[in-house]
């Protein structure tokens, strides 16, 4: 059923990758933030097409490339 | 003293007149029957067995509860020929059902084994057991070469991955068999199935293996004459603590709390029930008629885990204890992800300040915060168990936790612990 389906994208943290560098919460601070170790804390909410952008760009600088841009369905 | 009012079920380990003691392939054949495995693949036999166990509505005893015909289900889109893993790894210290299963009837975890894999097209059988679990191994090569010589075709070895507490999670047991790594692997999709080269693995408990061997025999109708609709069948539970005769009893899912305690000869009053495990959750005693099932623990914060009741007596500190299980597991993270590694020592050890009596005002505010922000925050589900079982000490040890937090530290924390650890870790003060 395409027409019922559209994709969403969403971030997600390889937690077994993610060495805490940070730079996902400084450069997508919409929808990550740093718990009090420095580790990100996803807000799994999905990534709005203004924000789409920003969100590769963070997953891209990550230097572990612990952070995932991934599509979820969801139906309408 | 609680009355026992249930029926007794004995169908995992059934005791003959000499007691519970293995009795072979030819006096488990005569005990349970005898059973039909195909040779080789027979697709109406495979969907009839597939219907049974649906229709039993089995669900694993491993911990994750999911329904075991759906496992299957998931299984036939993969494609190739799977391996099956017999995971009884029985990391959980509070549990010793596996090993009394690998003791008592070896062979119905090896029929369920076999029947599993005529089913899923499987030509081998891998049996986790942990290093340091050699009584059970050997039974296991024992059961096994006695099916070989009575023609039982599918190869079955055993193998024996570190015995820690998160080898037993399955993306771990995976990787170990795999890698020699025994770490948890993250898994995006959970619906894909994990992999052995390029062989799909079908992974499933010793016991929810024994309950298919069951179900094939006597059907799904037998098997929820057990149980209640909601969580149908027999389970094993390893009752241990203030009990007179801990160790592993066999329940009909549903049985309240304090009725499957009262069979093994409460000592006194308690002070609460630690259910599901270390990763489980604690409930007061007032909270004893909840029916040991998943749907009834799931509505009070708890889980059914692997089927463990630990009694804690009245005079014990709840917190203490807590701090203790949640001290020692966070030793056994794997180590890989940072809300486990920070997370878990910094619950430890405010609790560990806590039961002291010698905690800052801000400790048990930062326990709840810290055990609600690492969850779902790991590959695995480790750190989440922790959390759950913590939490659930604030709520049920309110009181306790309160008057210590105060400065006020109770004589229960130098009481002997209920609780079994491969090597008990010491509280803070303990020692002296």
């Amino acid at each position: 059923m395409n027409a019922a389906v559209a994709v969403a994208l969403r971030v997600r943290v390889d937690p077994v990758a993610c060495e805490a560098y940070g730079y996902c919460a400084e450069l997508l601070p919409e929808r990550v933030t740093l718990d009090e170790w420095g580790y990100p804390v996803v807000d799994g909410t999905p990534v709005g097409a203004d924000l789409v952008d920003l969100a590769r760009r963070a997953a891209a600088e990550c230097p572990r490339r612990a952070l995932l841009v991934e599509a979820v369905a969801r139906t309408r | 003293m609680t009355t026992t009012t249930l029926p007794r079920v004995e169908r995992l380990l059934p005791s003959g007149p000499g007691g519970l003691t293995d009795p072979g392939l030819s006096g488990h054949l005569a005990l349970h029957g005898p059973l039909t495995v195909p040779p080789r693949h027979d697709q109406a036999w495979s969907e009839a067995l597939l219907a049974e166990v649906a229709a039993a509505g089995l669900t694993g005893r491993g911990g994750g509860g999911f329904p075991a015909a759906a496992k299957w289900e998931a299984l036939r889109r993969a494609g190739r020929r799977p391996v099956v893993v017999v995971n009884a790894m029985e990391g959980e210290p509070a549990s010793a059902k596996d090993r009394a299963l690998l003791a008592w009837s070896p062979h119905l975890v090896l029929d369920g084994a076999e029947l599993v894999a005529a089913l899923s097209g499987a030509r081998s059988v891998v049996v986790c057991v942990a290093d340091d679990r050699d009584p059970s191994a050997r039974a296991v090569r024992l059961a096994a070469a006695e099916r070989s010589a009575a023609g039982a075709i599918r190869e079955v070895t055993v193998r024996r991955p570190p015995a820690r507490y998160v080898t037993g999670e399955e993306s771990a047991l995976v990787h170990w068999l795999a890698d020699g790594d025994a770490r948890p692997v993250l898994r995006v999709d959970k619906s894909v199935p994990l992999r052995l080269g390029r062989r799909p693995v079908l992974i499933h408990n010793a016991e929810t293996l024994a309950q298919v061997a069951l179900i094939a025999r006597h059907g799904a109708a037998w098997f929820r004459n057990a149980g209640v609709p909601d969580a149908p069948g027999s389970t094993l539970v390893t009752v241990s603590g203030a009990v007179h005769t801990p160790g592993v009893v066999e329940v009909g899912l549903g049985t309240p709390v304090d009725e499957v305690v009262g069979r093994c000869g409460p000592t006194g009053p308690m002070a609460g029930y630690l259910v599901g495990g270390y990763g489980g959750a604690w409930l007061p005693p007032g909270m004893g008629s909840t029916p040991l099932a998943p749907g009834p623990l799931a509505r009070v914060g708890a889980t059914l885990g692997v089927g463990i009741v630990v009694a804690l007596p009245a005079g014990s500190c709840g917190i203490a204890e807590t701090a203790r299980i949640a001290r020692w597991m966070a030793g056994e993270s794997a180590g890989q992800c940072g809300p486990c590694v920070y997370g878990l020592p910094g619950i430890a050890g405010d609790l560990e300040l806590l039961a002291a009596g010698r905690a800052d005002p801000g400790a048990i505010g930062r326990i709840d915060e810290r055990s609600r922000s690492v969850v779902g925050r790991g590959a695995c589900r480790h750190p989440d168990g922790v959390a759950r079982m913590v939490r659930s000490a604030l709520d049920v040890f309110a009181a306790d936790a309160a008057a210590h937090g105060a400065g006020r530290p109770c004589a229960g924390r130098h009481a002997p612990s209920v609780l079994a650890f491969p090597a008990p870790p010491a509280l803070v003060g303990e020692a002296s």
